[in-house]
């Protein structure tokens, strides 16, 4: 019986390392324009990959280079990671709604570490309870393509031509795109949401009163402003979940 | 000049705490839809703001940027998925750039 467990295990292990492959593929390039990023901010290549394998957020990562680019203080870059990975709470809640409720403190930590966009869209696609290896697969192959294509972004982003550089900075919009358009198409309200938020942020670039603070703090002020909006006039319903 | 590493830490700090703490802390669903809303909506907001207008001056050109926009706006609602979408606006760019 043990055995059993121990063998369905790896199992399911592995269904998680073979769906991780072309996640940890597009992290791989994505991260790599990220770590063109991490140099404009001073960063070296290993405080560049211990930066991602630690941090493993996209949106996050990008907003936290740019506050060490203009030497923002500790207190910002806190307040602006907590803003900018904001949406992981919401997944962790989320997730935790589908654990066996047996499931020990130990496995929630260690799933709850690698919660990105991608690993928890994966993970919870999945039916019933969720399985803790599955998403320790998915990690298993995704993680580090995204810590070292942040630490080759250092090293080979002044080895490529300028026109190269820029067009794999614009990479990691691309990302983003691919995240926000889907729902923004299923659901009006997001689209919405979308769009006005495009519009608040390119006029809050002609405002004044934004010149004077960093890019971190622009936008967790236009997050909450925009967020709390769109809550008051749109919430959820009931059972609408994640 | 600030420490690097305590960047780092900070940032690690964080978003560990982020993600773990709600798993692990809160065993119900949380309950005041207004928090429940805001945090439904909170990633395309964030997500929307550094994309636009970032993507346009990240450009070169301007317009490379707006087209690059556009292609991967539609990809993406095509159903093109993570990968193909940053692909597809980095290539724009690049072209466009070369062209313009």
């Amino acid at each position: 019986m043990q055995d059993r467990t121990h063998s369905e295990h790896g199992h399911v292990f592995a269904q998680g390392a073979r769906d991780g492959i072309p996640i940890g593929l597009g992290y791989f390039a994505v991260a790599f324009s990220l770590g063109i990023s991490a140099k404009a901010a001073g960063l070296d290549p290993f405080q560049a990959f211990t930066a991602s394998l630690l941090t493993i957020a996209s949106a996050g990562e990008y907003a936290a280079f740019t506050l060490i680019a203009a030497g923002a203080s500790y207190l910002e870059m806190a307040a602006v990671i907590f803003i900018t990975n904001c949406r992981y709470i919401l997944m962790s809640c989320a997730m935790s709604q589908r654990l066996d409720p047996e499931t020990s403190t130990l496995h929630r930590i260690g799933m709850g570490t690698f919660i990105t966009d991608e690993i928890f869209g994966a993970s919870i696609s999945r039916e019933g309870y969720l399985n803790p290896q599955y998403t320790y697969g998915l990690a298993s192959t995704s993680v580090l393509p995204w810590a070292f294509g942040t630490m080759f972004g250092v090293i080979a982003g002044n080895i490529l031509p300028a026109s190269v550089v820029t067009a794999l900075s614009v990479s990691i919009f691309g990302m983003f795109i691919a995240i926000i358009v889907p729902p923004a198409r299923k659901d009006p309200v997001v689209l919405f949401t979308v769009l006005a938020s495009f519009l608040l942020s390119w006029l809050s670039g002609q405002v004044s009163l934004f010149s004077s603070v960093s890019e971190g703090t622009r936008i967790m002020i236009l997050t909450v402003i925009i967020a709390s909006a769109v809550a008051l006039l749109f919430p959820v319903k009931e059972e609408q979940d994640a | 000049m600030r420490n690097n590493y305590i960047y780092i830490a900070v940032m690690a700090g964080v978003s560990f705490l982020i993600r773990v703490l709600p798993m692990t802390v809160i065993r119900k669903q949380i309950k005041s839809r207004f928090l429940r809303s805001f945090l439904f909506y909170v990633p395309y907001v964030t997500l929307a703001v550094m994309t636009f207008p970032a993507i346009i001056t990240a450009a070169a050109h301007p317009l490379a940027g707006a087209v690059a926009l556009a292609a991967g706006v539609l990809l993406a609602w095509m159903g093109g998925g993570l990968f193909p979408v940053a692909v597809l606006c980095s290539v724009t760019v690049f072209v466009m750039d070369a062209l313009l």
